[in-house]
């Protein structure tokens, strides 16, 4: 497509209204033993808002790289109004007129809206760019997508919200006549206000026939704008509904193949919880505000909120990696100073970050090295190596073998094993050196299903061996199958507590500012049944 | 807990296999170059000229050993070539060629090392400033003082007995001749560096850092006082490299230019990671050996001494392209 | 909450730059004030100034293509020595000739070239880490250099040492230079698409090249632009000192203090932020500092000393501020 022409001149033919836009028919992708698509068939059509819901592992994300042109399909063929194509490079598809917004934004923060949206194609002459030509492209642009009021072109990315920083990638997406769209967990970081301005130009977008695939978690937000639903689980494609007479239990089903009660372990009896372990009374910092909470022995805290509500921020003031500036903390009734994670390496705490690659191993040391990492923290600089396994220092061995580490050996480096064995890595590390509190942020992000039921075996045991556990997870699923009490935090403090069992609704309502949405006819009640 | 599916120990042995099958190249190396050598002049591997070698090999192993440290944790030491310059001129200075004042005077440039590190490590650590930049900008200071505090010319000197452990020799040692004091100072100091890179946590909070420094500080290690340690133990082992200098070479403004930048070339030949997380000692010492030797088969075939340096730009880079595309090989064989 | 805003044309620069502009007016009050009343010599005659001029000419020239370096997300410390390279070969081709400068121009900048081009492919087809890069080519000129010169070489005409003496009415060659210099180095990285480019590769190469820009080419390009600028400053330094040698590249520390000036300037070591003007804000504060210096009758010696703790110290203010993980 040529620089100069503007978005609203559709050089491609389009389908009318209804018809089918969008083909892939048996797509497979390997990765090695891995089957993350299993012959998945998806359509879609012009127009229409089309979700795609699953798990982690599910198979989304490939399945959108597929059609974004950033894999390749080992098999099956990818059909756009009838002609088939096949994608060697993101740029391809994107010429194309597909595009894919992804979830950490492809821009440059320190360069303007309108440099961003045409990066690689600036109107140029003999190499000087035109300065002029570009400011009135651009503005077409924004004009024709009745966003020039929210967007300033001459802005600093960087300056801008989160919300106006996606809209710049969506007039990117135009600017290359999308057709269709794939937003990948679009909503995350936006408030209610921004998510309904967002839907308003998904509304406009879906008027001029352009089709969004919209991947999300969220119920609410998927019943209030897709048409259709497709549910991937396992790499294959479980269902397709439409959106009317869909009721958001059936979803969980389809998505989970079980019931909740049978997918977690159980949660703790009463008799099971210990004392007071952690507490924190009033705790701020410069992302928090107003933090009580507290944490028993033999009890798993889940912490539910939206990004950027501060959950993460919460478990690293706790840990002491960007430290409570008010307030008291005490461990077993003591009050304490947390300034540093080896303040709280020394009280005996673990934290499990989210990114475990470049928060949680040492991606080219041994197995043997990562897991006595925090141990060997405690040990004078010129203390000698060796003493593991021996006169109560942890073993190696028995820690692997407890959280069931499979790999060729202890001196296997940590870079080579799959996701659930790296996280299981990360875990014994803190159970060579946490007792009191272990704190776990998104531990099945990544993680194939299997993985993840051996990680939440795991969590639960901890809380059994008498620590206290807080659990963050972006899965509302997750939160409510694995916790037993529920802290939802939003905008940097504690909305409310919840007990253990409740519903999707109860959380997502003090997650966004209370505004419940009308639940569709069963919903609560279902949703409900299905814990028991 | 869960029952026990035992991940399998692992025999110390095959873990010191698997380690020098890492960086066998080294060693394969030397073999070659110590062989070449000897076949231009046989006499090369008599006691003697062997032991010699040995000896003029002693301060850029030292200094190589110390390198390690730093280049594992993920920096660079460029101060270590000027702190050999200001130990051999301090010390001519401040010991004015009497033997009484040697001892004392040893004390003053260990602590003159320890503030190098210690200033290196701190400022790199708490100010954030890459250390390429610190250390590059210590070699200036360090130069300067140098020059600073003897007006330009080497004044002074440095006594016998301080020379003694560049120069001296013990003689009539059975089988071996003339043994250097500086080959025993080096079998030493080897054996202290090997103990405290792979024994002792020191080395493996070291590699840690390199690695990975948020994981590192996440699980609770203190990554200024290790980084400071290490560039402390560069420091030390370059204030050792001079005294062994000023033992053999005397006293000169120019005895000390260029020796970091071999001693990363020795490091980074030995197979350590230049952005940190990888090395051992023994190879790093190798691969200080296997530069002289390298040196000493170029001064053998004709070689003017200033091409050494530009050898050595092309051994670093040699180095370091092998290390990459050996690392993208690796990743390619992971797979996705 | 949303913060929807009505555009309101260009919104406030972040602090970075303006900061820098009060940093070298400190400098100059400072340096004026030390001079007055310790030093010799009025610090506001025209020939401190020049004296000024000259020294940030020469820092200038080859800070400006550093900034290109730095803003890719690499950096250049062969600069140093392809200064004296230049220099050397320029003055011993030119032997005091003036019908042999075009030659002498032509060697040394297709020199300029080849190893402008050897150091990008190293960082991008080698993937070798630019620090080593530079660093091993830097040597490798130095050994070559010495192995083949020991003292000044040659001469340079009286026609050539125009660039260094020679005045257009009342402005003095030098400043024009530099000026010129500057103009175009930021011209480029504003008004072409190489520019852009530049910056897009810098701050984030995954979306530069999703973009479909060949983020190779463009820091080959950059390390090109570096190299072509230390061959200026070569010549220029030539033409000041009417002959080259061998020291005058890493005597003048041209290599860490372009890298500290155009950290100071406000271009991050990442990249992908900053620009010519701030880098020569920064020069001109070493600039001020080194004249400085000589007017309070400070040794060379101790300058040296100052110097390195001065170039450290500037850094740390800077990368303090940008919280960078450091190694």
């Amino acid at each position: 497509m040529n620089a100069g022409e503007p978005a609203t001149h559709p050089p491609r033919p389009t389908a009318a209204t209804g018809e089918t836009a969008l083909e892939m028919r048996g797509i497979v992708k390997r990765f090695g033993p891995v089957t993350a698509v299993d012959g998945v068939d998806f359509d879609c059509r012009v127009g229409e808002v089309h979700a795609l819901v699953g798990e982690n592992g599910a198979g989304k994300s490939t399945l959108m790289k597929i059609l974004g042109g950033a894999y390749h399909a080992d098999e099956g063929e990818v059909t756009l109004f009838g002609r088939r194509v096949a994608f060697s490079h993101p740029l391809d598809a994107q010429r194309a007129g597909i595009s894919v917004i992804h979830q950490e934004f492809n821009l440059l923060p320190h360069r303007s809206v309108a440099q961003n949206i045409y990066l690689g194609r600036e109107p140029h002459r003999f190499g000087l760019l035109d300065e002029r030509a570009l400011q009135s492209q651009v503005s077409a642009l924004l004009h024709d997508l009745r966003i020039e009021h929210l967007v300033d072109p001459n802005a600093m990315v960087a300056d801008l919200s989160v919300a106006e920083q996606q809209m710049v990638e969506i007039a990117k997406a135009m600017s290359f006549d999308a057709r269709v769209m794939v937003m990948d967990e679009p909503t995350a970081a936006l408030s209610t206000r921004e998510v309904d301005v967002l839907f308003g130009l998904i509304r406009e977008l879906k008027t001029r026939g352009v089709t969004v695939v919209y991947i999300s978690h969220r119920f609410r937000e998927i019943f209030s704008i897709a048409d259709r639903v497709t549910v991937l689980k396992d790499g294959a494609r479980v269902a397709t509904r439409e959106r009317e007479g869909l009721e958001s239990a059936e979803l969980v089903r389809l998505m989970v193949g079980r019931d909740l009660a049978d997918y977690y372990p159980d949660r703790a009896r009463d008799d099971e919880l210990g004392d007071v372990i952690v507490q924190v009374e009033g705790g701020a910092n410069a992302a928090l505000s107003g933090i009580d909470l507290e944490v028993r022995a033999g009890e798993v805290l889940g912490i539910a909120g939206l990004q950027g509500a501060g959950r993460t921020e919460l478990a690293r003031a706790l840990f002491g990696a960007d430290p409570f500036t008010a307030g008291e903390v005490r461990i077993h009734g003591q009050p304490v100073a947390l300034r540093s994670p080896r303040d709280a390496v020394r009280r005996r705490m673990g934290f499990i970050t989210e990114d475990r690659k470049s928060e949680g191993l040492s991606l080219r040391q041994p197995i043997f090295d990562n897991v006595v990492l925090a141990y060997r923290s405690l040990r004078p600089l010129l203390g000698r190596l060796g003493r593991e396994g021996k006169n109560g220092h942890p073993s190696v061995s028995d820690l692997t073998a407890s959280v069931d580490v499979r790999a060729a050996g202890l001196h296997q480096e940590v870079q080579f094993l799959s996701g659930g064995n790296q996280q299981k890595v990360v875990l014994a590390k803190w159970l060579a050196t946490a007792k009191d509190l272990l704190i776990f942020d998104e531990p099945t992000r990544g993680i194939d299903v299997n993985g993840k039921a051996a990680i939440h075996r795991l969590i639960r045991e901890a809380a059994r061996d008498g620590m206290a556990v807080i659990m963050i997870s972006s899965e509302l699923l997750e939160v409510i199958g694995m916790s037993d009490r529920i802290v939802v935090m939003r905008e940097g403090h504690i909305a409310g507590v919840l007990p253990g069992g409740s519903t999707e609704a109860e959380i997502m309502a003090l997650a966004t500012h209370g505004e419940a949405p009308p639940a569709p006819a069963g919903q609560g009640t279902a949703a409900r049944g299905a814990q028991a | 807990m869960s029952d026990a599916r035992a991940a399998p120990r692992v025999p110390a042995w095959r873990v010191a296999l698997a380690v020098v099958g890492k960086t066998a190249p080294v060693f394969l190396v030397l073999l070659i170059l110590i062989a070449w050598i000897t076949y231009l002049n046989p006499r090369f591997i008599e006691p003697t000229f062997f032991l010699n070698f040995l000896r003029r090999s002693a301060p850029l192993m030292i200094l190589a050993a110390g390198q390690l440290f730093v280049v594992v944790s993920g920096g660079f030491d460029l101060s270590q070539g000027s702190l050999v310059t200001l130990t051999v001129l301090a010390g001519a200075l401040l010991a004015f060629g009497d033997p009484a004042n040697t001892w004392w005077v040893i004390l003053v440039l260990y602590g003159i090392g320890l503030l190098v590190g210690v200033f290196n490590g701190a400022v790199t650590s708490y100010l954030r400033v890459p250390s390429f930049i610190t250390t590059l900008g210590m070699l200036l200071t360090l130069k300067g003082l140098a020059l600073l505090i003897t007006g330009g010319a080497p004044r002074g000197a440095l006594p016998p007995n301080f020379r003694a452990f560049g120069r001296a020799f013990i003689e009539d040692v059975p089988l071996l001749g003339r043994l250097p004091w500086a080959v025993i100072v080096l079998v030493v100091l080897s054996a202290l560096f090997i103990y405290l890179f792979h024994t002792t946590v020191l080395g493996k909070q070291a590699l840690a850092i390199g690695d990975n420094q948020r994981a590192a500080a996440l699980a609770g290690i203190h990554v200024a006082r290790v980084r400071i340690t290490a560039f402390v133990m560069s420091s030390l082992s370059a204030v050792t490299a001079g005294i062994m200098l000023g033992g053999f070479s005397g006293v000169s403004i120019n005895v000390g230019d260029g020796l970091e930048l071999e001693a990363i070339s020795a490091v980074v030949l030995g197979g350590a990671a230049l952005l940190g997380g990888r090395g051992n000692m023994p190879a790093a010492l190798a691969g200080a050996l296997t530069l002289q030797a390298l040196f000493t088969l170029l001064n053998f075939l004709g070689l003017p001494s200033p091409i050494r340096v530009t050898v050595q730009g092309a051994i670093i880079i040699g180095a370091v392209g092998y290390a990459a595309w050996r690392a993208v090989r690796a990743g390619q064989e992971r797979g996705a | 909450m949303s913060a929807i805003t009505a555009p309101t044309g260009r919104r406030a620069r972040r602090w970075r730059v303006p900061i820098i502009w009060w940093l070298l007016l400190a400098t100059f009050l400072i340096a004026w004030l030390l001079v007055s009343l310790y030093g010799r010599g009025n610090f506001v005659a025209a020939s401190t100034l020049l004296n000024i001029v000259e020294r940030a000419t020469a820092l200038g020239i080859v800070a400006v293509g550093q900034t290109f370096a730095i803003l890719v997300g690499s950096l250049d410390l062969s600069v140093a020595y392809l200064i004296s390279v230049t220099a050397v070969m320029a003055s011993f081709i030119m032997q005091g000739d003036p019908s042999r400068v075009p030659l002498a121009l032509v060697v040394v900048t297709a020199i300029g070239l080849t190893v402008g081009l050897i150091n990008g492919l190293l960082v991008t087809k080698a993937r070798i880490n630019p620090l080593i890069a530079t660093l091993g080519m830097g040597l490798i000129l130095r050994g070559l250099l010495n192995a083949s010169f020991q003292n000044f070489a040659g001469s340079v005409p009286e026609s050539f040492q125009v660039l260094a003496y020679g005045s257009i009415g009342p402005i003095p060659v030098p400043l024009l230079l530099f000026a010129a210099v500057v103009a175009v180095g930021a011209l480029v990285l504003a008004r072409t698409r190489f520019g852009a480019h530049v910056y897009a590769v810098g701050g984030d190469r995954a979306t530069a090249r999703l973009s479909g820009i060949r983020s190779d080419r463009i820091v080959i390009g950059a390390h090109v632009v570096a190299s072509l600028a230390a061959v200026i400053t070569g010549l220029y330094l030539a033409s000041r000192l009417r002959s080259g040698a061998p020291w005058i590249g890493p005597d003048g520390v041209y290599d860490l203090e372009s890298i500290a000036a155009v950290v100071v300037g406000g271009t991050v070591l990442a990249g992908g932020r900053g620009g010519v003007l701030g880098t020569i804000a920064g020069v001109l504060i070493f600039a001020i500092l080194d004249v400085m210096f000589n007017q309070l009758g400070i040794g060379s010696y101790t300058k040296q000393v100052l110097r390195g703790l001065i170039i450290i110290a500037a850094v740390a203010v800077y990368a303090y501020r940008s919280r960078e993980v450091v190694g």
